[in-house]
């Protein structure tokens, strides 16, 4: 029976992502052995919840230096883990730390690698979200997406395995009882692991209803301006209700949001009744992460921003005056 | 002399917009009028310019792609880079991730750079993997997705971006720095440093200068088959602020009763 190897993210607390439920999830779905990495000092706190969803066999490294050192101290466990299992899969979220370890592991496997994956066929065929592939000079390759989205099928045709880095909420989770058979990471880390360390971790928590799971999804970009608006696009959630706030990838970038407001293709995906896109242009990137929207509206000054092609409707139109103006409305003044 | 490499790459949509394709032939109009180096790429050069301008660090910008990148790193020259290497062959259109890794390991192998920046992830593929890959291949440590940088002596130290924040990480030279957006606001350049950057070297090398062969960099998966999503059919648009409000807010309040 082939196996596939699901690389568990969780919180100081033991509490696991909500996208390594899903990756489990979409492994369940192909016939095969499915094992859980858990690495960090609260691995063993996330096993049980491992084999809820699944997992049929949970290695648990619960050493410190998987939270003290970045990256490659995870990487060197699951090329062990990998050499010992020989999987023909290996499933990563698309966060920074599941980014940062599957890189480093797939130059140590030098095997193949899909990112932006929404659905897993087989141990050897996914299907990934490609706002664009682009090669410049080689026409053949050049394959853009008219209107901003699409997706591709990718079969491995080398050697095993093949690492995938699938898109937030691709998978609906759902428990179904593994049988949870939990082993000990059986390699040290060694020293030479031990290279970039983490000083101090300055998190706020996060608060309010979660992107994947709100009616109402307002999401802003660089057209505001002023990191400062964003504080418009809150209040506008909490007069709706049941609505939160997302972002695009440049504002990000730019350190105005933390990342796990990012909507897009490196992103989350969503699919609420209503997408309210707030100086947001509708690059492609962003569309492939929001375009499930049963609707959309966009309020822009750039009359020929893209994401007017899409929007049901669309005001042309100084964001933070809008807004303030539609919270007025909603309040009834 | 600290020595920096900064890794660019040609896009043809700096914009960020899906590239013009022919709707029959699915082949890009290459007459992009975007195309240049990509946006995601000049924090990294910036940041990179500013360290050499406060160390005296040489700056060399790598690239790989097609001679149709050459613009992308005269930019990079012209924001204050000192020299380019540019990996141009045939063989290498359709490069993968890890192919390309490969190719950027071999070319920055050649010479032992100090400090490796990369950017997050390009504007037009986003796989957002290639520099750790790259670091590991080159045996180097890497600190990514960086927001801030900075560097006393060969101690590195950086503000990680995180889900709900941020993390301090730090390590020392040589290392791989992934960076953001966030890390310093690229200059534009003038005309005069365009000018002279005209004159800056650009060294080109081939995958037999890099001793690779097309055999190394076979790709291990293939596309299959490619489904244009559905486009979503545009609605109304008004300019009209005053209705355009009352219609959202009655289109939200819709949604706040169902």
């Amino acid at each position: 029976m082939a196996r596939v190897v699901v690389f568990a993210e969780f919180d100081a607390q033991g509490a696991l992502d909500t996208t390594t439920l899903e990756n489990l999830t979409a492994a369940r779905s192909l016939d095969s052995e499915l094992c859980a990495v858990a690495l960090g000092g609260h691995a063993a706190a996330a096993a049980a919840t491992l084999a809820a969803y699944g997992a049929d066999t949970i290695v648990v490294g619960d050493d410190s230096v998987f939270d003290e050192y970045m990256s490659e101290p995870a990487a060197f466990a699951l090329e062990h883990v990998v050499g010992e299992l020989e999987p023909e899969l290996i499933l990563f979220a698309s966060s920074y730390d599941a980014r940062d370890v599957a890189g480093r592991l797939q130059a140590a496997l030098g095997c193949t690698l899909v990112s932006n994956v929404s659905e897993v066929l087989a141990v050897d065929r996914v299907r990934a979200v490609r706002a664009l592939r682009l090669w410049p000079g080689r026409p053949g390759n050049l394959r853009g997406g008219v209107g901003g989205a699409k997706a591709i099928e990718v079969l491995r045709t080398g050697p095993g395995p093949m690492i995938v880095l699938t898109t937030a909420a691709a998978t609906a989770p759902s428990p179904s009882q593994g049988r949870g058979h939990v082993g000990d990471l059986a390699v040290k880390v060694p020293d030479s692991c031990r290279r970039v360390r983490r000083v101090s971790r300055h998190e706020t928590t996060a608060d309010g209803v979660k992107l994947e799971q709100a009616k109402v999804v307002i999401s802003g970009g660089r057209g505001l301006e002023d990191p400062a608006n964003f504080s418009l696009l809150r209040e506008l959630a909490a007069a709706i209700g049941n609505a939160a706030v997302g972002a695009t990838r440049p504002v990000v970038d730019a350190g105005w949001v933390p990342y796990s407001m990012q909507v897009g293709q490196t992103g989350k995906t969503v699919r609420p009744e209503i997408y309210v896109a707030v100086g947001v242009s509708g690059a492609a990137q962003h569309v492939v992460g929001m375009k499930g929207a049963h609707r959309v509206i966009a309020i822009n000054t750039d009359r020929n921003a893209p994401i007017f092609q899409l929007a049901d409707f669309g005001v042309v139109g100084d964001a933070a005056e809008v807004l303030k103006e539609v919270l007025r409305g909603l309040a009834g003044e | 002399m600290l020595k920096i490499a900064v890794l660019v790459k040609y896009v043809p949509n700096r914009g960020g917009d899906p590239p013009e394709i022919g709707e029959e032939d699915f082949r890009l109009r290459r007459e992009q009028p975007e195309a240049g180096l990509d946006p995601a790429d000049e924090p990294g050069v910036e940041l990179a310019v500013q360290l050499a301008e406060r160390s005296g660090a040489e700056v060399t910008v790598v690239s790989m792609g097609s001679e149709a990148a050459r613009p992308a790193l005269v930019r990079a020259l012209a924001m204050g880079a000192d020299r380019g290497v540019l990996v141009c062959d045939d063989q290498l259109a359709g490069a993968d991730v890890l192919a390309t890794a490969k190719v950027l390991a071999a070319a920055l192998g050649r010479d032992s750079f100090d400090l490796i920046v990369a950017g997050a992830e390009s504007t037009d593929a986003a796989t957002g993997t290639m520099p750790m890959t790259l670091a590991a291949l080159l045996g180097l440590a890497s600190a990514t997705f960086a927001r801030h940088v900075s560097l006393d002596g060969t101690r590195l130290s950086i503000e990680r971006q995180t889900s709900y924040g941020h993390d301090v990480i730090e390590c020392l030279l040589p290392a791989l720095v992934g960076v953001t957006a966030a890390v310093a606001e690229p200059r534009y350049p003038s005309l005069r440093d365009t000018i002279r950057a005209r004159s800056k070297p650009i060294e080109q090398l081939s995958l037999v200068d890099l001793g690779l062969s097309a055999d190394d960099l076979r790709s291990a998966h293939a596309i299959t088959s490619i489904d244009l999503a559905p486009e979503r059919e545009a609605g109304e648009i008004t300019e009209d602020v005053a209705q355009g409000v009352a219609r959202i807010v009655e289109m939200l309040r819709q949604v706040q009763v169902m």
